[in-house]
């Protein structure tokens, strides 16, 4: 899909769009990631930042608070010390949140999986992901690929629909 | 360096007889009782011979449960003689227990602190003895080489 400003500007200024295609595009292009790392993943998140990598060009830029963050990126591994507090995070963040899981840690606890008694396998097991990303740790263009893949998602949303009473009877029929 | 092997274990035999010498050991090392720990560990920090004014590590070993016994690795160094030190002592695995050196060195507060929440052994007169990696509802002792973790830690899943 074209982007919102590559249409043509005709009849005085006037364009028309959607609702949705409004929020959802206002929304993808200023994607807040919170600034929180827990372990080498962060330090290729902070690459992506760099003057290199331009996380900027995206209208990302690290909040040091979670409550002025749309996107938070679990860069590393999670031990089950640090994912009381992560999930502490992910509740104060405000609503609508998204979660990258970055690097195999936190997809599945990595190299951790079988003698890590203190990984969680898989930040999922404690909120919910909407992209991983593979790697170990990923490079910088990996990062980006998955906030890519969260823009691509973002912009299918629909707030038009009520899918959320939908899926609440759907949840109430399986009880 | 021979020498100053010598006179190593002829210092700690003015507290104590039990002193026995680790083979090929890097840096140089001893064996000691528990109970004589404090004592020689006060020796080697004040006498001018030795002056080991720098506790840089405390490690632990579990031998297993056949064996019965674990161990507290002591690494000293003497920032002014440029000498190194290690003291060994071997503990019965039912009851460890060896007394805390915070008294002597402050950095053993936070190494004996990790000995103890990996294996379990008790540092007696330790001014803050809690776990220091682990969460501090952890059960168990990971390190242990008998060790088997919980199937869930706080409604979560800790199997893959």
């Amino acid at each position: 899909m074209k982007g919102l400003l590559d249409q043509q500007f005709e009849h005085g200024g006037v364009i028309i769009t959607k609702v949705d295609d409004l929020l959802n595009w206002s929304r993808l292009s200023s994607l807040f990631p919170m600034t929180f790392g827990l372990a080498c993943c962060a330090i290729e998140f902070m690459s992506t930042g760099s003057t290199v990598y331009d996380m900027d060009r995206f209208g990302m830029v690290p909040r040091a608070s979670p409550r002025q963050s749309d996107v938070m990126i679990v860069s590393g591994t999670v031990t089950f010390k640090m994912a009381d507090r992560v999930k502490q995070l992910y509740e104060q963040m405000s609503e609508p949140r998204y979660v990258i899981s970055m690097g195999s840690c936190s997809n599945c606890g990595g190299p951790y999986w079988q003698h890590g008694y203190h990984v969680v396998k898989g930040v999922d097991r404690i909120i919910p992901v909407d992209v991983y990303v593979p790697g170990c740790p990923p490079r910088p263009e990996a990062l980006i690929g998955g906030i890519l893949k969260l823009h691509e998602k973002i912009r299918n949303e629909s707030r038009m629909k009520p899918t959320a009473i939908e899926q609440l009877i759907e949840k109430e029929s399986h009880v | 360096m021979s020498d100053k092997k010598e006179e190593l274990i002829t210092l700690i035999r003015q507290v104590t007889d039990e002193v026995a010498e680790i083979a090929n050991s890097t840096p140089f090392g001893v064996i000691i009782k528990a109970e004589s720990l404090l004592s020689v560990c006060e020796l080697l920090h004040k006498n001018p011979a030795a002056y080991f004014d720098m506790l840089s590590c405390v490690t632990g070993v579990d031998n297993g449960v056949e064996a019965g016994t674990m161990e507290v690795i002591y690494h000293l160094y003497s920032i002014p003689l440029n000498q190194s030190l290690a003291l060994k002592v071997i503990l019965s695995r039912e009851n460890p227990e060896v007394e805390s050196l915070v008294s002597i060195w402050k950095s053993a507060n936070w190494l004996e602190r990790e000995v103890y929440d990996m294996f379990g052994i008790n540092f007696k007169n330790h001014p803050d003895l809690r776990r220091i990696l682990m969460p501090a509802d952890w059960k168990g002792y990971p390190l242990r080489k008998d060790y088997q973790h919980e199937e869930y830690y706080r409604g979560v899943k800790i199997e893959y």
